[in-house]
């Protein structure tokens, strides 16, 4: 099975080979790297930039405004801070020439922590990225998912934000979660598109044939089934709330891992037809918990399910700290962790109206 | 002399050399009457969204009185179209003289400024002189003065990568020059192999707002920024037109010719201030490209007193009666503010709220 990178990586080949896409840039990742991650090794369209977050997304917009289909990576999104009104502008030219412009690009960036990437390595952006208008945005949180989001990412005609869990991106898909197309054997697939060590200057990727598969945008996956309690996450919580309703299971407790996948256009519909069911919910990210996306979640469910609820939605989010200390214990201690999230799973199956 | 200069309307400048062997930059007359007219135009057009403002017809007024001698012949070097074989312009809200020396209905602007639903560039979303018109490669102008340096990079790196006839114009002021921006396109515009046909406009009117060029500036010319990237610049009166049509003629053969960036720096007035936010009322010290051209003309014997006169009044008088007209046209109607949200489903509201909360 690909890794998330591996899988975003055949994502884009397949991109610049069938879907137009003209353009992979951005601070190392054109040839020798291949990005800080590898998930821009071999690809013919990919460049290097000058080390400017804002030349790279002005350079974006210009060329979707020139017809082009480009895909820039800012190289971690704790970069993205300064750039944000060219995407407030990105977000609003469509909007603001009443249609006369549009601009097709896709911004990749890694996100979140759980690499232990210090105070400039382990921002989340879902918050942000969710406050900017005209903008979709996706966080895949398995190889599969990455790939036929990024697929659907460079097919839209809006900029479309690929959020990158980026403690993931070294994960393989699970069974049941293959790439169509994807070699079976991980070695073999390995040999075939990771360049290797050392000197890669004639070095060639040989790409497996590749399905095209897409996930829509706005359409959420239910990853782990239950009647009890609603959990609302995206991109690294998945997994780790997936093993939390897997222990709490064993307890009688039957929590509903609901992956978002897209936090704009959300999947209401999936989030009503869930919490009508187990009529609790727990959002987790790993975004500063003050002015969260979960808390517009739970705004909107408890505006419009109220009477559905019996106990008072949760959230469990990153602490409003400046940053994420690198020390274990202080990672540990900033972002939610699989003892948090069944801590909280529990709490609200055990609630009493 | 400078004749060639937009022969059959738009775009067809006059080769550097032939400039060269000119000894002066005056334009044959029916280039200078067409220049005239225009720059004419450009100022009765400012003049009446002023008053448009003044007079409760619209929130605000940003524009480009003063700038008219720099623009205007700009507008009129365009290969205007679209795609990549055509020129790209990132302008910025001073900008109404180049787009109207393109073509564009003056009425246009007067609907932007009154903001009813028939603006045609933003249906009555943005200020007055934000236009936009893609079939024409004129991208959205924004409100923020430095964003165009850094988006006009895109336009210029497609057209060098397909080797187009076209090139990419870039015009902003003195005081978004300060900003990261403006670094950002000297760098990525003139790295070595990859140089960026960018053509650099900065109209130096001498103000950020209320602040003087020289609490802003240490350097003496905002040109000299480019020559350390090796960035070939140019300085210019803006507010001589003839002086103008020919520095950036050189500069457009160049851009083609070349496939490098360029700087032209032109010194402009900003004749009502900055905006409606200072009053906008007329600056007497500062000078007019136009008293200076209509004097020249007149000593030339090109136009008299009396046709200049009769051509002010009349453009006064249509546009007061077209502004009259604007009055009476709909105002957006509130559901419209979900149009155009997003590029595919919700292209057009339904009229309901939010398409995208199922």
């Amino acid at each position: 099975m690909a890794t998330m990178i591996q899988a975003i990586r055949m994502a884009l080949h397949v991109g610049e080979e069938r879907l137009g896409v003209t353009d992979i840039f951005g601070q190392d990742v054109g040839p020798p790297l291949g990005g800080i991650f590898t998930g821009t090794q071999g690809l013919k369209t990919a460049w290097n930039s000058p080390l400017d977050e804002r030349g790279i997304v002005g350079m974006a917009i210009g060329l979707a405004l020139a017809g082009q289909k480009p895909v820039a990576e800012i190289q971690f999104c704790d970069y993205a801070f300064n750039v944000i009104d060219l995407l407030k502008i990105a977000g609003n030219i469509h909007w603001a020439s009443a249609g006369d412009w549009n601009v097709s690009l896709v911004m990749m960036t890694p996100v979140g922590a759980g690499i232990r990437g210090s105070i400039y390595h382990s921002h989340s952006f879902d918050a942000q990225a969710t406050r900017i208008p005209g903008w979709k945005v996706v966080m895949p949180s398995n190889p599969r998912d990455a790939y036929g989001l990024m697929l659907s990412a460079i097919a839209d005609p809006n900029p479309v934000m690929f959020l990158e869990p980026k403690a993931l991106l070294r994960v393989k898909g699970q069974p049941g979660e293959q790439i169509p197309g994807e070699p079976s054997d991980d070695k073999a697939l390995s040999k075939m598109i990771d360049a290797p060590l050392g000197d890669r200057s004639a070095w060639k990727p040989e790409w497996p044939k590749l399905g095209e598969f897409y996930v829509p945008i706005g359409k959420a996956r239910i990853a782990c089934s239950g009647n009890d309690v609603t959990v609302l996450t995206y991109g690294r919580n998945v997994p780790m709330c997936t093993l939390a309703a897997n222990e709490l299971a064993k307890e009688g407790i039957g929590a509903e891992v609901v992956d978002l996948r897209s936090l704009h256009p959300y999947d209401w519909a999936e989030i009503k037809q869930s919490v009508q069911k187990t009529h609790r919910v727990l959002c987790v990210n790993e975004d500063t918990e003050i002015t969260n996306f979960g808390e517009h979640l739970i705004r909107r469910i408890t505006e419009e399910l109220f009477y559905e609820l019996h106990a008072p939605p949760k959230l469990l989010a990153g602490a409003h700290v400046p940053g994420v200390g690198l020390a274990d214990a202080l990672e540990r201690a900033t972002v939610p962790q699989v003892s948090s999230i069944k801590a909280a799973i529990a709490m609200l199956a055990r609630h009493e109206p | 002399m400078i004749s060639s200069l937009a022969s059959g309307g738009i775009g067809v400048p006059s080769t550097a050399a032939e400039l060269k062997s000119s000894e002066r930059n005056e334009l044959v007359p029916d280039l200078a009457r067409k220049v005239h007219e225009l720059m004419l135009k450009a100022r009765v057009l400012e003049e009446r969204l002023i008053a448009m403002y003044k007079q409760g017809d619209g929130y605000f007024w940003i524009g480009g009185p003063g700038e008219e001698a720099l623009n205007v012949p700009l507008g009129l070097l365009v290969n205007k179209g679209q795609g990549l074989d055509h020129d790209y312009l990132h302008l910025h809200y001073r900008s109404n003289a180049t787009v109207l020396a393109m073509g564009a209905d003056p009425v246009d602007w007067l609907r932007q400024m009154k903001s009813t639903a028939t603006d045609p560039y933003s249906r009555g979303r943005n200020f007055a002189g934000h236009t936009t018109i893609r079939k024409w490669n004129v991208v959205p102008i924004n409100s923020p003065i430095e964003v165009q340096f850094s988006v006009a990079i895109g336009t210029a790196e497609a057209q060098r990568k397909a080797k187009s006839k076209g090139i990419t114009i870039v015009q902003g002021g003195d005081a978004g020059t300060a900003e990261g921006d403006f670094a950002t396109c000297l760098v990525w515009s003139s790295r070595k192999g990859s140089e960026l046909p960018l053509l650099i406009v900065v109209a130096n009117n001498q103000y950020g707002i209320s602040t003087p060029f020289e609490g802003q500036h240490g350097e003496a010319h905002i040109a000299d920024r480019a020559k350390a990237f090796g960035i070939q610049t140019a300085l210019v009166d803006g507010n001589d037109p003839e002086m103008c049509t020919a520095a950036l003629t050189e500069a457009f053969h160049y851009v083609r010719t070349q496939r490098k960036p360029c700087l032209l720096e032109a010194t402009v007035s900003r004749l009502y201030g900055h905006s409606s936010a200072t009053g906008a009322k007329l600056v007497r010290s500062e000078v007019d490209c136009m008293d200076h051209f209509e004097q020249k003309l007149e000593e030339r014997k090109i136009l008299t007193r009396a046709q200049m006169n009769e051509m002010r009044a009349r453009f006064t008088a249509e546009l007061l009666e077209a502004s009259l007209r604007v009055r009476e046209e709909p105002p957006p109607l509130p559901h419209t503010i979900w149009d155009y949200v997003l590029a595919d489903k919700n292209n057009v509201g339904n009229g309901k709220g939010d398409p995208w909360q199922p």
